[in-house]
């Protein structure tokens, strides 16, 4: 290559991961360009967690190629890492950490670490700084993993399932900080079920059915490209139609 | 207090780990309070040397039990549950999302538990000598070997039953069952100075059983047994291979 442009935050080519015998991914490839908010659809075992957990280098693929702004997350794990903040799906902390404490253990982790007083406003936890980690709601323990995966200063932000089991004022207070850290100049990768949170926030979303991506563009281009003559569609219905391949 | 990022993530892991573990109270109070109560007891019963315990007092006898003792609590009641638990939780994950890894938590851990034993077996030493007159290992160096050896043998073992038990509660449960008989082979119930002869040499190649050996003949000023020794070491190597090939993350 003899152009200088910048590489995309995440680019996915080819991408097959299988475990045993059950191909969780087949060659899925995307690409996700900085500055954006990149929706991943697609119904349960579509292989979602799998293609992102790829992408924060949990997992080494089994063929293709993934880079984070143009860094190997398996092979370069460490450097990869520092760019790339996670919230994982089903993953806790020690019970008896309090929440100030699990800020600052993450942060010395990185190199250039946000400000732990900055985060904990950020996230609504100054309250509950002292507080132990079990003995904190399902809202603010999802508040305290986002902080978490904010601690490093990453430039790729990846949430799978942000706001499953999230009541409605606290997942919309998440959309507003996705859309802040969109704002701020940071890359987000959204693992989602809902379409109306895909269709608000995501400037793009890939539509992932059995390993592959089934389609891919705007939340509007998806509507359009499963919509019929006559009936009109919102993203859940396109979602449906695409992942199951009829068209109404 | 220095701020927490000034210091390595192994540091700070090691400092978080040690907190959490004081926070629990009860390992602490099982693995360092209740063999000093023992010992406690123990020294108030002895009645000067015991001919059927090789001459020495009980307490002198004891000593290398509640050694033994405090070793596998962490080792096989501690290190495994904690372990076994933090995958189950979704804890070792989360870290290997982190620029540091999950096994430098695991290298907490190890540091945590084997230094809270050594702390706890220094303990039980220096109130031995100083409260109920057993004397300091006449054999130091033998004595540091044996308890090192000792020490790694368990936590291997600890090691293995994290790696094969499926969740914190059975991987405690696990380290439960095996602390019993190899702690009854050690002489916690009947000293192996009292136990038939067929059932020391059973005793003789089980883990606490050989360390107990070890730990007992340095103490009276002679150099371990190379067999009792390279049990010990046996024990080790085959169970940290065993866990470095089936340890899984999550």
């Amino acid at each position: 290559m003899t152009t200088h442009t910048a590489p995309p935050a995440l680019e996915i080519t080819a991408l097959r991961k299988q475990y045993g015998q059950q191909v969780a991914v087949d060659d899925l490839s995307l690409r996700v360009a900085e500055g954006e908010i990149f929706g991943i659809l697609g119904p349960n075992g579509a292989g979602k967690t799998t293609t992102v957990e790829c992408a924060e280098g949990l997992r080494r693929p089994d063929g293709g190629t993934v880079r984070v702004f143009g860094i190997d997350p398996y092979r370069d794990r460490r450097e990869a890492r520092t760019l790339v903040g996670a919230q994982l799906q089903e993953s806790e902390l020690q019970g008896k950490l309090t929440v100030a404490e699990a800020i600052e253990l993450y942060a010395s982790f990185y190199p250039r670490p946000a400000g732990i007083e900055a985060l904990l406003h950020r996230l609504g936890l100054t309250e509950k700084r002292n507080t132990r980690y079990r003995a904190l709601s399902g809202g603010q323990k999802q508040r305290l993993s986002i902080a978490l995966a904010l601690v490093g200063n990453p430039r790729l932000v990846v949430f799978d399932e942000l706001t499953t089991g999230l009541d409605p004022a606290a997942r919309r207070e998440s959309w507003r900080m996705v859309e802040q850290l969109r704002d701020s100049g940071i890359t987000v990768l959204l693992v989602t079920h809902y379409a109306d949170e895909a269709e608000r926030l995501c400037d793009r979303v890939a539509l992932i059915t059995s390993g592959r991506v089934a389609a891919t563009g705007t939340p509007a281009e998806l509507i359009a490209s499963a919509s019929g003559a006559g009936t009109r569609f919102n993203l859940d219905d396109a979602i449906v139609a695409l992942s199951t391949g009829a068209k109404s | 207090m220095i701020p927490a990022r000034r210091r390595s993530a192994l540091s700070n892991l090691v400092r978080t780990e040690t907190l959490l573990l004081a926070r629990e109270v009860v390992p602490l109070l099982w693995g360092v309070g209740f063999p000093m109560a023992l010992l406690a007891v123990m020294g108030s019963f002895s009645r000067g040397p015991d001919k059927s315990l090789g001459g020495i007092t009980l307490v002198a006898a004891y000593e290398p039990v509640l050694i033994a003792f405090t070793l596998a609590t962490f080792a096989l009641q501690g290190l495994p549950a904690v372990l076994a638990g933090y995958r189950e939780r979704g804890i070792l994950r989360r870290l290997n999302a982190t620029p540091v890894g999950a096994a430098r938590l695991l290298a907490a851990q190890l540091t945590v538990n084997l230094t809270i034993a050594l702390i706890s077996t220094a303990g039980i030493l220096i109130v031995g000598d100083a409260a109920f007159g057993v004397p300091l290992p006449g054999q130091p160096a033998g004595f540091a070997l044996a308890l090192l050896l000792a020490a790694a043998a368990m936590l291997a073992l600890g090691l293995f039953i994290a790696s094969v038990a499926r969740s914190g509660r059975v991987a405690g449960a696990v380290g439960t069952m095996v602390f019993l008989p190899l702690m009854f082979f050690a002489g916690l119930w009947i000293p192996r100075a009292l136990m038939p002869a067929t059932l020391r040499g059973i005793g003789d190649r089980t883990p606490l059983g050989a360390a107990v050996a070890a730990l007992h003949d340095s103490m009276a000023g002679q150099w371990p047994s190379a067999s009792g020794l390279a049990v010990l070491a046996g024990y080790a190597g085959v169970f940290g291979v065993l866990a470095w090939r089936l340890f899984r993350w999550e």
